[in-house]
């Protein structure tokens, strides 16, 4: 235990420790949260009132593009692999990731992606302009000549999620303290042991409609041209085979998170351990055969759509008991509202309501008035941000103390959740209406029976993005001046071996196998 | 706190569920065209069917949300340590476990009943009284009457100046075309559906019909509606920068006002093509050919003929432009394949050819003084 971390900017470039590697993937995450939350805020400005006052249609495209990219492959992410790279060794007792090398390597090559992703905005033509599903002929025969960097950052961000899921893989079979049996690890490891395979099986598969496209541009193929033989529908079953289980790589961790704060800040054991494990399991495998469920009007066959229809319905069933699971470990604990808990607790409320809006999507002939509406952007950002991201923000709060030995200021947590939860729903609650009445999305400009609830979304849209700037000064201010907090378990009612090393975690743990009984 | 946050809940939650039953009246207020809160029942049998089949989805989840949500509040008020609670500690139940996931599994297969027997009736396309070919194009619709040898193309009429905010909206803002769709009442019409670029999609509301355009593929639909009236739709697949700008508007008329619109459409075909023997001054090409360029090009080449380079490019002193007519009339009839210039040659008719391309060739200094003669244009498209 001589040596700590090194000097100077080496620590961070050369580092194999899972901590650092951990801070750098958070805070990477967090400088691509503020930079897509930006652009979508150019969006709601462009859309606060009918008529175009701000942009192009042209560059509003690449807007709503760079947003959905930016937002899944640079934020949510890489924010849950920075959680997995911290608090996995330290949850499984183990001294490091298995893999410590590729671990430096999956993180540094995401930066040298997003520049160039970034990059394309800047280039003549213009940035992806065709939406973050890159349909085609849009994407090939119709596309920006930057579309070819745009592929190639895919590729790299693709190669980066195949190493840390790799890495996650190795180190939650072979890094477990002994008597740390597979059925008493945490949730978040399960979750994230389960999230691990479902990208190593799916990442290769975004990687090969990438590379269809990026020869239909350049090499004269004609896989998703009907002039050629080929078939642009085929793109799309092949985009949402990953696209699906994509959607389930986001959430399946943000449960794990929910199931840690949920019973510490209840103080009571989680409810159900078994069968959310099982739920898990069964809510992956689900997300390999619904894919097409995201396109109930390309004109599939009936007895397509049918099928499709009814396997889709059937992922409420799993969603559905870990909701319960959660509900059940709060009925008779002992229930504090620290900041981390109120975010688990909005997240089961919000992340529900988009679990409703999800089997109404999930029922075909409904989904034909929904679909590519703004009650689908609803949906998924009820999902995508109420979930992934208010757990994230959670584990924020839940963490830090561990992470850097200073408690944050739970008066402005609280505040900072505050304006987080108003300024989100003020922000979506109004698209459910907006799609039900038919605004479609993906418009820079909307007709005038849609301005109304269209102001009141680009309002609440800059609460929430103001939230956010909160969390950034909690976080600094907390690393810098927070109160000082040394004992080992900073919650009363936290369970696991995270909790038993020093606080702050020292640069290395585990050094010696814990014993688990 | 507790307190402090069970009051936020009350009167931040409470008031956004709420909102749905409050806002009824403000949209009424605006006086808009729809109500802008929640669905509508339509005017065909297969909207109404969806309708019911959205309101029966959407309080069979408010029931469901209450009774979870319900437990889980007054688990919150209830069992709070403030108060006094110690912890229970069970944290198991095979039992529950069951029933929590049998019930919900029982709802769905409730919930899948009458969705399956949407799906079949709306997928049943069969005895149609009429076709008619939809075509996407980037960005207006073409129909065409199969059959009836009428076809033409339904492009946004919502001028420039108040996209850009130099004059007041108007109230069908980006939901008005020039040449609507016609069709009669109370007769099954079938779609079929394709496009001639990229995927775009025919959204009727109204009708419960959303279908997409795919290229080199033919997607079909019906609709019988019950109620004449003018109804509005739109774009819903990303199509590129002008996807928001591309409604549908289709026109309900009683069958024999139909029969009467389709004979005038007929005879103003047959006019068309007498003037493609006339030959015009290069005064009245200029003027109509502005008009062409304004709603078929001026979208990717812009108004000024400057275009967006490089995707679109100039046709301001461009070489097409000035150089051989007949290279510019095959660009303009056959597209370019390989980039977004689109073939115009069955979007546009013989006069609207000749004038758009005399236009190109004398506008912005471009002075050429060839004046194309709709002849021209006929001799190009048979001589080729």
């Amino acid at each position: 235990m001589a040596h700590g971390p090194a000097k100077g900017i080496g620590r961070w470039l050369f580092t194999t420790n899972h901590k650092d590697i951990g801070s750098m993937y958070l805070w990477f995450s967090f400088s691509m949260f503020i930079v897509g939350g930006f652009f979508a805020m150019l969006i709601r400005a462009e859309l606060f009132s009918p008529g175009l006052q701000m942009m192009r249609p042209e560059f509003f495209n690449q807007l709503t593009t760079m947003h959905g990219l930016v937002m899944i492959f640079g934020a949510i992410m890489p924010a849950f692999v920075g959680l997995a790279n911290w608090m996995i060794p330290l949850q499984i007792g183990a001294p490091d990731m298995a893999l410590p090398r590729m671990n430096n390597l999956s993180f540094w090559i995401l930066p040298v992606a997003f520049v160039i992703l970034m990059s394309t905005m800047f280039m003549e033509g213009g940035g992806p302009n065709f939406g973050w599903t890159f349909y085609p002929p849009l994407s090939t025969t119709y596309a920006p000549d930057s579309v070819n960097y745009f592929i190639f950052a895919l590729h790299i961000m693709g190669a980066s999620s195949i190493m840390g899921a790799i890495n996650i893989i190795a180190t939650v079979l072979n890094m477990r303290a002994p008597g740390m049996t597979m059925m008493k690890m945490p949730m978040f490891v399960w979750t994230w042991l389960i999230t691990a395979f479902l990208l190593v099986a799916v990442m290769p598969v975004l990687a090969g409609a990438v590379t269809m496209v990026l020869m239909d541009v350049n090499f004269g193929t004609s896989f998703f041209d009907a002039a050629g033989g080929g078939d642009p529908i085929l793109f799309q079953h092949v985009f949402w085979f990953f696209g699906h289980p994509e959607v389930y790589i986001i959430i399946l961790p943000a449960f794990g998170v929910i199931s840690a704060i949920i019973p510490t800040f209840s103080r009571k054991p989680l409810f159900g351990y078994s069968s959310m494990v099982y739920a898990t399991a069964a809510i992956a495998f689900l997300s390999f055969i619904v894919w097409a469920h995201h396109m109930f009007t390309v004109g599939m066959p009936l007895t397509g759509e049918l099928y499709f229809m009814y396997a889709t319905m059937l992922i409420a069933v799993p969603t559905g008991v870990k909701v319960f699971n959660w509900v059940a470990t709060m009925f008779r604990g002992a229930i504090t509202f620290e900041t981390p808990m109120l975010f688990a607790i909005a997240f089961i409320i919000l992340f529900t309501i988009g679990g409703f809006t999800g089997v109404m999507v999930a029922m075909a002939p409904a989904d034909i008035q929904y679909h590519d509406t703004y009650f689908v952007i609803a949906h998924f950002h009820y999902v995508m941000v109420a979930g992934a991201v208010f757990s994230g923000t959670g584990a924020v709060y839940y963490w830090l103390p561990k992470w850097c030995g200073r408690m944050y200021d739970e008066t402005m947590g609280k505040l900072q959740f505050w304006l987080a939860f108003i300024g989100f729903n003020i922000t979506f609650f109004p698209q459910h209406f907006l799609g039900l009445a038919g605004m479609p999305r993906r418009y820079a400009d909307y007709s005038l029976q849609f301005a109304d609830w269209n102001m009141v979304s680009s309002i609440g849209s800059f609460i929430y993005g103001a939230a956010q700037i909160l969390l950034l000064y909690n976080v600094i201010a907390t690393i810098v001046a927070g109160k000082r907090v040394t004992e080992p378990k900073t919650w009363e009612g936290a369970e696991g071996l995270e909790w038993t090393v020093p606080t702050p975690a020292p640069y290395h743990t585990f050094s010696t196998p814990p014993e688990v009984k | 706190m507790l307190a402090k946050a069970e009051l936020l809940f009350v009167r931040v939650l409470a008031p956004l569920l709420l909102l749905p039953l409050s806002a009824a009246s403000f949209a009424e207020e605006g006086g808009m065209w729809r109500e802008v809160l929640n669905m509508t029942p339509g005017v065909t049998e297969v909207s109404r069917t969806i309708y019911d089949l959205h309101m029966a989805i959407f309080w069979i989840c408010v029931v469901i949300g209450v009774v979870v949500f319900g437990i889980m509040f007054y688990s919150m008020i209830a069992h709070r340590k403030s108060s006094g609670r110690e912890a229970a500690n069970f944290h198991e139940s095979t039992a529950v476990e069951i029933a929590w996931t049998v019930i919900p599994a029982l709802i769905l297969i409730v919930m899948a009943v009458p969705a399956t027997k949407a799906l079949i009736h709306l997928y049943d396309t069969s005895e149609a009284e009429m076709d008619i070919k939809v075509t996407g194009y980037q960005w207006k619709w073409q129909y065409e009457y199969l059959g009836e040898d009428v076809q033409f193309m339904s492009e946004l009429a919502t001028p420039e100046s108040e996209i850009y905010n130099n004059e007041a909206k108007g109230e069908f803002y980006l939901a008005n075309v020039n040449n609507p769709l016609v069709i009669p009442v109370d007769t099954k019409v079938r779609f079929l559906i394709t496009s001639k670029d990229v995927i775009h999609a025919w959204w009727m509301t109204d009708f419960g019909i959303k279908k997409d355009a795919v290229p080199g593929f033919i997607n079909e639909t019906w609709a019988r509606v019950e109620e004449t009236g003018v109804y509005r739709g739109y774009c819903a697949e990303l199509c590129g920068q002008g996807h928001a700008f591309m409604p549908i508007v289709v026109q309900v008329v009683e069958k024999d006002e139909y029969q009467t619109w389709l004979q005038e459409k007929k005879s103003e075909a047959a006019a068309i093509r007498e003037l493609t023997q006339k030959t015009f001054e290069l005064d009245e090409l200029m003027t109509q050919g502005e008009g062409v360029y304004n709603r078929s090009c001026a979208a990717c080449h812009q108004a000024n003929g400057e275009g967006i380079p490089p995707t679109f490019p100039s046709i301001k002193g461009s070489d097409v432009a000035l150089g051989d007519v007949n290279h510019h009339l095959d660009i303009v009839v056959n597209g370019v394949e390989g980039t977004a210039m689109q073939a115009f040659g069955a979007q546009l008719n013989e006069v609207e050819l000749a004038a758009v391309i005399t236009y190109q060739r004398n506008a912005w200094g471009n002075d050429t003084g060839d004046a194309v003669q709709p002849i021209d244009v006929y001799n190009f498209k048979h001589g080729q």
